[in-house]
């Protein structure tokens, strides 16, 4: 029997070997900037660099306001940055990449999605549930991946200049040349910086950090479609300096003295990356693609009298050929992935003081198998073996499913396990503008005493589209579980002036539920709404709770309206996007005095954005909005402001917007 | 030894099986199906797919070219061309019988060439 069974996948093997594989799927060009597709498998929404226009967005964390499936959190005080959720969890349990290379992860967790400037992006996937095997094994709620410009396809100059009422300016140079048929170059050239000091509530420490970013990034591209051959090489560095605290603190005289409480943030990024694909010429559905990224990241900084220093040399590399097999409702990808990753890191804080050097590495093997009927049912089904260093060797399998039951209608599942390595201080960085005491309280495990992250997620949603008074409508909901095996908890909750990171002992869920409906009631008027529920509960070692800073209601409005695009290319543009925030629970600071106690809940609250473009023609374009309209501010999003070296100094409780109402012009102008 | 031999014998006539070909592996075509609408897509695709070696087919609505990628050691243009009819989608060189043409839903009645 065996023998029969090698000889026929020998000649399976040999008689395959010429086979097949991947047909280009053509996007459609549309006028919307946010697609949902009735034929994908996954849960997946493009938004492009339209959608990009439609709000202040400066950069990639700033680019989901307008966008239901992605909750934008306040910056906490310090450090100005917005972090993201999505299905209730935090970007540390989302695969970010960019062009399909891991980005935001490891050191640059807590403000890598600052690092991208919004200009040069040219769309952005946003994928819910389980994602795709082909990336790696540690995405667990969601993947959001973002291309950028193509230089190929680039205009030869842009520029875009930016100015807020928070004394925030921004530059935005773009710069293409195509050099021949085949080679192009991009040069971007970003910079922005806050120079003078804000401090609207008078609590005595400044709203949002004075700072300067510089980030440059050269591109180059080789395309020869004749041949098969497409290429990609990225050069970039980034500088990013922040610093803040106290309005009278002067870190040259007051660093790590009682004088003022002040913190500076110094970031330094090197990037270099490459891609090479290769598609037959004469087998467009088989391809073969290498990718190739290393990076250096370094951040030095600190908060009052705590350091954090981190360095993170990192290298990934992803092989993968795509093909068919027999014709191309059946699918498939296959290939190998490497990373690497050396972290110097220091962390001196009460508790702990010490360095956190490791080297982190990882191999792995991943097959995704799809199938298309071409007509209303698909899956995707992959499955990858990694051995990781601290991880061990384990199995990550993933599936999604679509079906049409009807037309116009769409439903999809989702289910798949993510493992992970917290990189606790990195994606916790916010509780160092603090008093509090840090303990681990593991120390059996390999990743700073602590057990990997382990979570399997499951999905399910539905979309159908209508007419609705004979415009078209859009309806559908969208549910979701993530179950813990085992999280690394992060304890607000044994004290205000203690936090503790241990292993989960018992259960950790995030449901979540999203209810659209999008209408377009006439011509060039679009109305988004979505409602939002969560209920992510953990176990704790004092109990089970809600997870802090989580509203367990959301709901959202986006509205656009444009007029008519005159010969010229004339044309107004209006948007605005309403946010209601419900009660979040905080972390406990009844231990605390009176004075410096939170309640136990915060209150609800509405923010409400908005922005008018005007287009003068297709080569310019002027834009004016405010943030905040409503001018909704935390109370006391300092604890302890008024003695920032005692006890009960916190900085890291932040619910709402800490800086009131913002206003904002710029200016796009490109040469075609 | 003989369990050697057999398979590598076996090994051998599947590379032999690939070599031989002087057929095209991935021949492509372009054809003009007639059709309408977005159904029409689905049930051509389907029909040619359903040809053992067709390896791609993709149909377009507006320029109603059905392009193929096919292997040519298993079958033919003729081949899927005969299958596409069997849906009751006419092409130039195969004609839809009135029987299967008049199966198709009422959006897909194309207007028929003589």
């Amino acid at each position: 029997m065996r023998l029969y069974l090698t000889a026929f996948v020998l000649f399976a093997a040999f008689s395959m070997s010429a086979q097949d594989t991947l047909q280009n799927i053509s996007v459609q060009s549309s006028s919307r900037s946010l697609k949902k597709s009735l034929s994908v498998t996954a849960n997946t929404t493009v938004m492009t660099s339209k959608e990009l226009l439609k709000a202040a967005c400066c950069n990639l964390a700033e680019s989901f306001e307008t966008n239901p499936s992605i909750d934008v959190n306040f910056s906490d005080a310090l450090t100005g940055a917005k972090q993201i959720k999505m299905l209730g969890l935090t970007s540390p349990y989302l695969m970010i990449t960019e062009e399909n290379i891991p980005s935001v992860r490891g050191a640059s967790q807590a403000y890598g999605l600052s690092f991208t400037p919004g200009t040069w992006v040219e769309s952005i996937q946003i994928t819910k549930g389980a994602g795709s095997v082909v990336n790696g094994f540690e995405s667990i709620s969601g993947q959001i991946n973002t291309e950028l410009l193509k230089p190929m396809n680039d205009i030869p100059f842009f520029l875009n200049v930016y100015g807020s009422t928070d004394s925030r300016f921004e530059i935005n140079t773009h710069i293409n040349r195509k050099l021949s048929d085949k080679w192009a170059s991009s040069l971007f050239i970003h910079g922005n910086s806050r120079l003078s000091k804000n401090d609207m509530n008078d609590d005595g420490f400044l709203d949002n950090p004075l700072g300067s970013q510089i980030n440059i990034m050269n591109r180059w591209q080789y395309s020869n479609a004749e041949k098969g051959w497409v290429s990609f090489i990225n050069f970039r560095f980034m500088n990013d300096e922040k610093q803040t605290g106290q309005v009278d603190f002067n870190p040259d005289l007051d660093k790590f003295t009682t004088n003022h409480w002040g913190s500076e943030i110094n970031t330094r990024r090197y990037d270099v990356a490459t891609k090479i694909g290769y598609v037959f010429p004469d087998m467009p559905f088989q391809s073969i693609g290498f990718q190739n990224a290393f990076s250096r990241h370094e951040q030095d900084s600190y908060f009052g009298f705590n350091r954090y220093d981190i360095a993170q040399d990192s290298f990934y590399s992803n092989l993968i050929l795509n093909s068919i097999i027999d014709n191309t409702m059946h699918k498939f990808a296959t290939g190998l992935n490497f990373s690497y990753d050396r972290y110097d890191e220091f962390v001196q804080v009460p508790g702990i003081d010490r360095d956190f050097d490791r080297i982190d590495n990882s191999v792995g093997a991943f097959f995704e198998y799809t199938y298309d009927n071409t007509d209303n049912f698909s899956l995707i089904a992959g499955v990858r073996v990694d051995n990781h260093n601290r991880l061990g060797t384990f199995v990550t399998p993933r599936l999604h499913l679509r079906y049409n039951p009807w037309e116009k209608g769409v439903i999809r599942a989702s289910a798949g396990r993510g493992k992970r390595a917290a990189n606790i201080f990195a994606e916790n960085q916010q509780l160092f503008a603090s008093a509090r005491n840090f303990a681990i309280l593991n120390s059996t495990g390999n990743i700073y005493g602590l057990d990997p992250e382990i979570a399997w997620n499951y999905g399910i949603s539905f979309n159908q589209r209508f007419d609705l008074f004979g415009k078209p409508a859009d309806a559908g909901f969208d549910l979701y579980r993530t179950d813990f095996e085992n999280q690394v908890v992060v304890d607000w909750f044994a004290g205000p002036t203690q936090v503790n990171f241990y292993n989960l002992d018992g259960k950790s869920v995030a449901n979540s539920l999203q209810v659209d409906f999008n209408y377009e009631p006439v011509k060039h008027l679009n109305i988004r709404t979505a409602y939002k529920f969560y209920d992510i509960e953990t176990d704790y070692a004092e109990g089970n709770f809600e997870r802090p800073l989580q509203a367990k209601h959301r709901f959202f409005t986006n509205v656009e309206f444009a007029t008519h695009i005159k010969q010229k290319g004339q044309r107004w543009k209006f948007d605005a996007t309403w946010n209601w925030t419900g009660s979040q629970r905080l972390p406990d600071t009844s231990g605390n005095p009176a004075e410096y106690r939170l309640p136990g809940h915060s209150p609800a609250f509405s923010v409400v954005n908005a922005q008018i473009t005007r287009t003068f023609s297709s080569v310019f374009e002027v834009y004016v909005g405010g943030e905040n309209i409503a001018n909704y501010k935390q109370d006391k999003p300092i604890l302890g402001a008024d003695d920032p070296f005692g006890p009960n100094f916190d900085a890291s409780i932040v619910y709402a917007p800490i800086f009131g109402q913002m206003y904002y012009a710029g200016l796009r102008f490109k040469i075609k | 030894m003989k369990k050697i031999i057999f398979i590598l014998l076996v090994a051998l006539i599947g590379i032999g099986a690939n070599a031989q070909q002087k057929k095209s592996k991935n021949a492509k075509y372009s054809v003009e199906v007639n059709g309408n609408c977005e159904q029409c897509k689905k049930r051509i695709e389907k029909a040619a797919f359903s040809v053992a070696g067709v390896k791609s087919a993709v149909w377009d609505v507006d320029s109603h070219q059905l392009a193929l990628i096919i292997n040519e050691e298993k079958t033919s243009l003729e081949e899927v061309e005969k299958a596409v009819a069997k849906a009751g989608h006419d092409s130039e060189k195969a004609k839809a019988s009135d029987e299967d043409y008049d199966k198709l839903h009422s959006c897909c009645k194309y207007g028929r060439k003589p």
